[in-house]
């Protein structure tokens, strides 16, 4: 492990950083959207396709007995990337929204009825927040709200408040996506747990970017998206801990997934397999486990450590533009800052900066409610990575003094 | 790509100081429109009369292409009949395909550099788009 990590080096292993964009060096400041993937990944996923690559968990042939080995020692590095108890406890999926889907849909779905509760916080991501609606909806649960402190922070207090003996169910992000705010998760698993209630965690922005422990926090259920951390799209994963998984009916059904299949019933393989109907995400899995080697070798503290540094730089060369908004709290925050310019839209800041080579999200980020709650329609978001550097949050500062010239007007 | 092309005088006018921007009282043809991507969203208010759109209003929010085009919009259908308020619309997504057209509302022909920027497109059609549809809810509501 490097003593500290070197951002300048780390971006050379990125070939798709080396590009401009509009005649200006790229500066990629999207990440968490989806992140950029190093040499390491791309190479690992191009070798399984040029050598091992065949179905898995079928045939005796050679190169089914070597794809299977890739995929289930991705499954081990993931549990062991999450410090889970079990690599059983791994459900490969498509993603964040997947492996939620799949936990709201299976488990929610059973637990739940009228009378009861699922809690959840208006910072959630629409991928952790419809999968609930919809479960309340489909069995008469009622969907609570954790009230948010005007820095878009979670005091325990309203937690406590919150969750009561008919709540069966507690989804909650452990980074939000527009905040940055760091929430509570372990606090909130204790609470959950104390009123007989099982917790999912959202770790689609916690997990590229910070040691996750998940027999720590005790989350029940934890998922993540591997496209975030270096990974390629289109692979996921819900972890569960394993008395859970092993309760729960699959939601999907096929090849693959089945123990024996009679012509009117049929039984379910072990877990977590039996979670993993159809073909499998091979080559995603294995991408995504050259990328937790990848990130493992630079050290998830080292990058945390890197990214607080280039958030807290942002954050005091961003509020130095007169009119410029940031939003979440000032302290305990991840790497991303999320801004509005004055009274500019957000589009029209992002086109401004696209022009000036720098990549930024402008939208309502997949979160309506909190949207409304902050009472604006849109922002703008940078979000910081391993391979993004001082430099780049001073080409985004000299990218949105421009921005400011150009519409010239309502503020400053 | 040159950030003229999309941001000209005349859009950046049009923006600021928005025509037709409010709602009227009484009846009127009404439409919500959401851009779900982005978040801008749009009211059209739309009064037809003997086949002719007698005046536009809206109200929403959005960007400074999404407004632009829903000012221009409200002024230039003022008076058509409902053909040729379609056929406009018609015309307005060729512009944002490329072609050449010609519009006899000059200041439409500005956001023809909207076609050099991809994801800004859809900001320029939310409103031809809801147009188009509070014309559609008029036609059926008379069949």
């Amino acid at each position: 492990m490097n003593a500290t990590m070197n951002a300048s080096e780390l971006r050379k292993l990125f070939p798709i950083l080396d590009q401009e964009v509009n005649g200006h060096p790229l500066v990629y400041l999207d990440s968490a959207a989806t992140s950029q993937k190093p040499i390491q990944v791309l190479e690992t996923v191009r070798a399984y396709y040029e050598h091992d690559n065949a179905n898995v968990h079928r045939g005796v042939h050679t190169l089914g007995s070597r794809a299977t080995d890739a995929y289930e020692g991705a499954r081990e590095k993931v549990a062991a990337f999450l410090n889970a108890r079990h690599s059983e406890e791994i459900v490969f999926t498509r993603g964040t929204t997947a492996a939620i889907n799949l936990a709201a849909a299976s488990y929610a779905r059973s637990v739940c009825g009228e009378g009861d509760e699922i809690v959840i916080t208006p910072l959630e991501h629409h991928s952790n927040l419809i999968p609930w609606q919809q479960a309340a909806k489909a069995t008469g649960a009622t969907l609570k709200y954790i009230p948010l402190q005007p820095d878009g922070t979670i005091r325990l207090q309203d937690v406590e408040a919150t969750i009561t003996p008919n709540t069966k169910m507690v989804a909650v992000t452990y980074v939000s996506n527009v905040m940055a705010a760091v929430n509570p998760v372990k606090e909130i698993a204790a609470i959950a747990h104390k009123n007989g209630a099982r917790i999912l965690v959202d770790g689609a922005q916690s997990t590229p970017h910070m040691k996750v422990d998940v027999q720590d926090i005790d989350c029940d259920f934890y998922a993540f998206s591997g496209h975030k951390m270096c990974a390629p799209t289109g692979i996921g994963c819900l972890y569960g801990k394993k008395e859970l998984l092993e309760w729960m009916e699959p939601v999907e059904f096929g090849g693959e997934m089945i123990d024996h299949v009679g012509l009117y019933e049929s039984t379910w393989k072990e877990l977590p397999w039996r979670f993993e109907g159809g073909t499998p995400i091979i080559a995603g899995a294995i991408g995504l486990g050259a990328a937790i080697d990848f990130l493992t070798e630079i050290g998830l503290d080292e990058i945390q450590r890197h990214e607080h540094d280039l958030a807290a730089y942002a954050h005091e060369r961003l509020t130095e533009i007169e009119g410029l908004t940031v939003y979440g709290p000032h302290a305990g925050r991840s790497g991303l800052i999320t801004f509005n310019l004055g009274d500019i839209h957000p589009h029209d800041v992002a086109t401004v900066l696209d022009a000036e080579g720098v990549a930024v999200r402008a939208g309502h980020h997949c979160c309506q409610p909190l949207m409304r709650w902050l009472e604006v329609t849109a922002t703008a978001r940078a979000s910081f990575y391993l391979y993004n550097t001082r430099e780049d949050v001073d080409r985004l500062a000299a990218a949105l003094v421009k921005t400011k010239e150009y519409f010239g007007y309502g503020i400053g | 790509m040159e950030l003229d092309d999309l941001y000209r005088r005349v859009i950046m006018d049009h923006y600021k100081n928005p025509r037709n921007r409010g709602s009227f009282e009484g009846d009127a043809v009404t439409v919500n429109l959401n851009n779900p991507s982005c978040g801008d969203r749009i009211t059209l208010q739309l009064k037809v009369e003997d086949g002719v759109v007698n005046d536009a209003k809206f109200q929403g929010e959005g960007c400074s292409i999404s407004l632009s085009s829903a000012s221009m919009m409200t002024d230039a259908v003022k008076g058509k009949s409902m053909e040729e308020a379609m056929k406009m619309a018609e015309n307005f997504s060729c512009m944002m395909r490329g072609q050449d057209v010609g519009f006899d509302y000059d200041d439409l022909e500005a956001l023809s550099g909207v076609n050099k920027f991809p994801a800004r497109i859809k900001c320029a059609t939310l409103a031809w788009n809801a147009m188009r549809k509070g014309l559609e809810q008029q036609t059926d509501s008379k069949e």
